[in-house]
């Protein structure tokens, strides 16, 4: 019953936040809404049992992905009228898309059932929750069974931390800043000039 | 209706995936919207991945789902880095115009 309710609440509000995301007329509240759909679908998570991906969703992101999002909308000055005009020109054929790709995942959530050998071909059996925590039981197969694929998900992140700085970084010639390189490569000849100075004379 | 079960979660995922399609096609033209919609989706897949994880009792599905969470941050970091790069060069985020920057 009271997990029903959970259900029930959790799933309205995520539901009821993504639209407003779409819909919303300021970009800035789109973001605070993505960001109550994230926390609502972790609700969702953990009555499901996923403790652990809860967790990873608020933290990656609403800690990170939203905040993200939320710092380059309120950085870039953008004229957020201008981009919503044809707003509702759209809005017939993107409704009728939507309408009918709703109308088929319905159709295929409803009619079909899971076959009986489907809970025997496991690959990792997750252990009962009173044994074994949620993070233990992933920790144990993610460093086992997945490691490739974990250090992978690394890699990917590092690929993509140095494509965006790469893309962002600009060269500003108004910052003076120190270049080593150039300091190294300085030689005595080419720093100290002597010259012979006739006396009472300047240079 | 009060006993939940995994087509309960299938549904939410279902609606919250069509609200991202939709969301792209409502707003054309604000590429920072089409960003959200697309992490919407991204949510609904994992939302899917969680739902059949629980209901077969096997923690692959988790561990999956954490790998598209990866990628959902990492798409997300490119994209909008492209979208800074890209404001910075012309003034504007206006989908209609970033064919301009095919060579």
């Amino acid at each position: 019953m009271i997990e029903a309710l959970a259900f029930y609440m959790f799933a309205c509000t995520a539901v009821a936040a993504a639209v407003l995301v779409i819909s919303a007329k300021n970009p800035v509240h789109s973001v605070l809404f993505l960001i109550l759909t994230f926390f609502n679908a972790a609700g969702l998570f953990v009555l499901l049992g996923a403790e652990f991906l809860a967790m990873i969703l608020v933290v990656v992101y609403v800690g990170a992905v939203a905040v993200l999002f939320m710092f380059v909308v309120m950085m870039l000055d953008i004229n957020f009228v201008e981009l919503r005009q044809g707003f509702l020109q759209y809005l017939p054929i993107g409704g009728l898309i939507g309408i009918v790709l709703l109308v088929e995942l319905l159709v295929l959530v409803g009619g079909w059932t899971i076959t009986a050998d489907a809970a025997r071909s496991a690959v990792a059996k997750a252990p009962a929750p009173e044994v074994t925590s949620n993070t233990h039981a992933l920790g144990e197969i993610i460093y086992t069974q997945y490691i490739y694929l974990f250090q992978a998900a690394g890699l990917v992140l590092l690929v993509a931390m140095i494509g965006a700085i790469v893309l962002t970084h600009r060269h500003r010639d108004s910052v003076k800043k120190q270049n080593i390189g150039d300091q190294l490569a300085r030689r005595a000849e080419e720093a100290v000039e002597l010259q012979k100075v006739d006396i009472g004379k300047g240079i | 209706m009060l006993e939940i079960g995994l087509s309960h979660y299938l549904t939410v995922a279902a609606v919250l995936f069509t609200l991202g399609i939709f969301g792209i096609f409502l707003n054309r033209k604000n590429v920072i919207i089409i960003l959200m919609s697309i992490e919407l989706m991204l949510l609904a897949v994992n939302i899917n991945l969680v739902a059949f994880s629980a209901e077969l009792g096997d923690l692959v599905g988790q561990i999956f789902a954490m790998f598209v969470l990866t990628v959902a941050a990492a798409e997300a970091a490119v994209g909008l880095a492209i979208l800074v790069v890209f404001f910075r060069n012309r003034g504007t985020i206006a989908v209609e115009d970033i064919n301009v920057m095919k060579g």
